[in-house]
């Protein structure tokens, strides 16, 4: 055991350096934008970084400089200043300045990210230990998402997938191009609604509703994760949004109309599609939540 | 530190008779001895604290579950931070407190001796309460540090081992606030006025008051959580018409301040070094007293920065956000001082230097991406992330626990009555400045990526930083073998330190012997 691990961290060394410049998992940047929001919060962050990339080479500039020439070492003596009104004053009033030309456009942002009025259509998400429940009121569908990684994957047993712990067996489906509201709470403790490609990060807080919203540019799959610890099995129940054109999506929907009309008394026919699995076997099956 | 003490230095010499043996320091009323006790505490702390962070980092070297079970993982994170912060951190600066304080200001001791004992032994109890929770049944508190209800509602007994616990600290830390406050403002030496105090004292003070302010916040909501534990009650139970959100409003009423409480003091130890090093009086002395100040009141209006994902109306979100972004000027006020103290000095780099110019470059990285984090929108994508991970480390080992590695350096020497081993501080200073880099950079793109914190396990587009990260853990881990060594190896011998030990040394503890003798300052010296 010990062996293998110091064999495989050497590997993974070797591989690691071998793959540094090639690899795209050495992300550094905030995900490709997704969703109206994240334009805006994209933008903002990079004229963030760039205003501190400044500032930084500014005044770590001075204090190298100030490092290599006033030294003992090179015979510099000191002086003996110690104050300057009008230096103080000014250092006091220019980052002023920045913060309040950084704080106009992350108002604005703000504000649109607040507006939750007017929305195209409302899903309410529901968080619980460790599974997320998507309930689309106006349609009358309603179902269960959880983890769909088997466990062997985690514990070393199996190779992990591609999508490994970003992969679930019912994804939530919405339309392009439409203003959806979350309604996010939580049915135990309080979790995270996350997806940083659409720009939400909403707690769920158990007895509140809460909620937020986003508009999706293009179709695709789009993964988060639960935001707020919530218990051994935290890192364990992840979002995945599936976002449809307006036909698509339509199909979809008619589709989980049907699957979810017979009355639950009636037998359903045997071929129940994945994404209308009954809440409470779908979280049983839930290959992580079976281990301690 | 029991040195033994030159007995040559006139007057003084018929007090240095103290207690020996295990009793003196169970009983001590002695500010020097309690100092002692604090720091070596909080040596032990930290070891303790990052025996745990090897292990979060050991379990997140690769994708899986290899070494901790989740649940076991969220115990470790959770008494990682507690340890580090109520165990390593605060003890380490009240220890400051004790030993320089007096000195500083020239009295003769703490206001309050007996209580000054008191405070101290209450942390080791506080301490085995912490650490026996693991081996009780359902292991340790697992919820963060943050111990957020209705989650930490769920948990066993040792949750309830560690309300005690911050009970216990809680009630430490305001007496030893109020011992600070009543020594700094009732016995400083005659001509010793307020705006002539060592920055170092300026700072505790200001620090003091919020320990004073927000310590009984904290313990008033741990106390809630045991009632709505045990007693039935619902404060934060939405079914009773309670509200989990009130919970991390109070919480964070008191915990943003307790960011500064760890902060304000290093700021103090890097303004008394950088002066001494360079050669060169403290640039803008005043205006660094008004930023602590401004710095701690603005502290108990941004709260709500933690917050922002909780689903606040837009007008609270803008107000935590400004007031957020506010604390950059005093800050940045500070940094630019230190800079300015440095600018035409004749600057030398032994160990405790080398460390306050690490303090100030690395705080400041921590800085820029506390401002980051400040901008609601852009924290709503990254908040809970390996960012929000990386900032705190930023401000809080390369801030506060390189400033009091500096103050260790600095200070040791008029402690011990002997220099540290120079060439080891400075082995100590570059591998621990590098693997805090190596260990700590790339969490900053694990967080943009998403990854968040708190996860036993992640999805693989992580794996190659973490793998990273845990280099420099382990690396910044063993490094710090090297500090216990150099102040082993300097409390048991070393080259005779002069009573100025530096060059530049200005303030009344450099007037005294080197060590300092067990009583000093009986008779007040005249401050100018």
């Amino acid at each position: 055991m010990g062996l293998q691990n110091i064999k495989s961290t050497l590997s993974g060394l070797g591989l690691a350096l071998a793959s540094m410049a090639a690899s795209a998992a050495y992300d550094y940047d905030l995900p490709k934008p997704g969703s109206q929001l994240t334009h805006e919060i994209y933008g903002l962050h990079v004229l963030i970084m760039w205003v501190c990339v400044a500032i930084f080479i500014v005044v770590f500039g001075a204090m190298f400089y100030s490092i290599l020439k006033h030294r003992k070492s090179v015979g510099h003596k000191a002086e003996h200043f110690h104050e300057n009104t009008t230096v103080e004053i000014l250092w006091t009033i220019i980052p002023f300045l920045i913060l309040a030309g950084m704080a106009y456009p992350a108002t604005k942002s703000i504000l649109n990210m607040k507006d939750t009025t007017s929305p195209d259509m409302t899903i309410k998400a529901t968080a619980y230990q460790w599974r997320w429940e998507y309930d689309y009121m106006a349609d009358g569908v309603k179902f269960i998402s959880v983890l769909s990684t088997p466990y062997e994957q985690v514990t070393g047993e199996a190779p992990k997938g591609e999508h490994y712990l970003q992969e679930v067996n019912n994804p939530l489906v919405v339309p392009v191009g439409k203003k959806i509201r979350m309604v996010i709470t939580s049915g135990d403790v309080i979790h995270g609604f996350y997806v940083p490609q659409l720009g939400v990060n909403q707690y769920g807080i158990p007895g509140f509703i809460k909620d937020a919203w986003f508009k999706v540019d293009a179709p695709g799959t789009y993964r988060g994760y639960c935001s707020q610890i919530c218990g051994k099995e935290h890192s364990f129940m992840p979002i995945v949004v599936e976002a449809k054109s307006e036909a698509d999506y339509a199909a979809w929907m008619t589709a989980q109309k049907a699957a979810m009309a017979p009355a639950p008394a009636a037998a359903p026919t045997a071929e129940a599609t994945p994404a209308a699995a009954p809440p409470a076997e779908a979280s049983a099956a839930a290959a992580p939540a079976e281990h301690k | 530190m029991a040195a033994s003490h030159a007995h040559d230095h006139g007057h003084d010499d018929h007090h240095d008779h103290h207690p020996t043996g295990l009793m003196r320091w169970v009983k001590t009323t002695n500010h020097k001895d309690i100092g002692t006790l604090y720091l070596w505490f909080a040596l032990m702390m930290f070891f303790a604290g990052g025996f745990l962070a090897m292990g979060i980092r050991a379990e997140l070297m690769k994708p899986g579950i290899q070494l901790l079970q989740p649940e076991l993982f969220n115990s470790f994170t959770t008494i990682h931070a507690l340890v580090m912060i109520f165990g390593a951190i605060m003890p380490a600066f009240v220890g400051f407190a004790n030993w320089q304080v007096p000195m500083m200001i020239g009295a003769p001791d703490m206001a309050f001796a007996r209580m000054n004992n008191w405070s101290f032994w209450l942390m080791p109890p506080a301490a085995i309460l912490l650490f026996s929770s693991f081996f009780v049944p359902g292991g340790a508190a697992a919820s963060g540090w943050t111990l957020y209800p209705p989650l930490v509602i769920q948990g066993g007994i040792s949750v309830d081992m560690t309300i005690l616990a911050i009970h216990i600290m809680g009630a430490s830390s305001i007496m030893g606030s109020i011992n600070i406050v009543t020594t700094i403002l009732n016995m400083r030496a005659p001509g010793m006025t307020l705006m002539k105090m060592p920055l170092f004292v300026w700072t505790w003070l200001i620090t003091a008051y919020l320990l004073i302010a927000v310590m009984p916040v904290l313990a008033g909501a741990v106390t809630m959580l045991l009632t709505d534990r045990h007693f039935g009650t619902h404060f934060f139970n939405a079914a009773g018409g309670g509200d989990p959100t009130m919970f991390m409003h109070i919480f964070w009423f008191f915990g943003h301040p307790e960011v500064y409480i760890m902060i304000l003091p290093a700021f103090g130890i890097v303004s008394q070094i950088i002066p001494t090093f360079a050669r060169k009086p403290l640039f803008g002395y005043a205006s660094m007293v008004y930023a602590t100040a401004s710095i701690a009141i603005l502290s108990f209006i941004v709260w709500g920065h933690h917050m922002f994902t909780v689903g606040m109306p837009a007008a609270g979100n803008l107000f935590f956000m400004y007031a957020t972004m506010l604390i950059a000027i005093p800050t940045g006020v500070k940094v630019f001082n230190w800079i300015s103290t440095m600018w035409k000095g004749s600057m030398t780099f032994e160990t405790p230097m080398l460390f306050a110019v690490g303090f100030v470059f690395l705080f400041t990285i921590g800085g820029f991406s506390g401002l980051v984090l400040a901008i609601t929108p852009v924290d709503i994508v990254i908040h809970n992330t390996y960012y929000v991970v990386a900032h705190f480390h930023y401000v809080l080992f390369s801030g506060a626990a390189m400033a009091i590695m500096a103050g260790v350096y600095y200070w040791i020497p008029k402690w011990t009555g002997h220099m540290y081993d120079e060439t080891l501080g400075k082995w100590h200073f570059w591998l621990t400045s590098i693997f805090f880099n190596v260990c700590f950079f790339p969490q900053h793109f694990l967080g943009l990526a998403g990854m968040q914190r708190r996860y036993a396990d992640y999805a693989l587009q992580f794996s190659d930083w973490n793998w990273w990260s845990s280099i420099g853990a382990f690396g910044l881990g063993l490094s710090q073998l090297i500090f216990l060594w150099v102040v082993l190896k300097c409390v048991k011998g070393g080259q005779k330190a002069t009573d100025r030990v530096w060059e530049g040394a200005e303030g009344l503890e450099w007037t005294l012997p080197s060590p300092a003798p067990y009583h000093t300052f009986e008779t007040p010296p005249l401050v100018k």
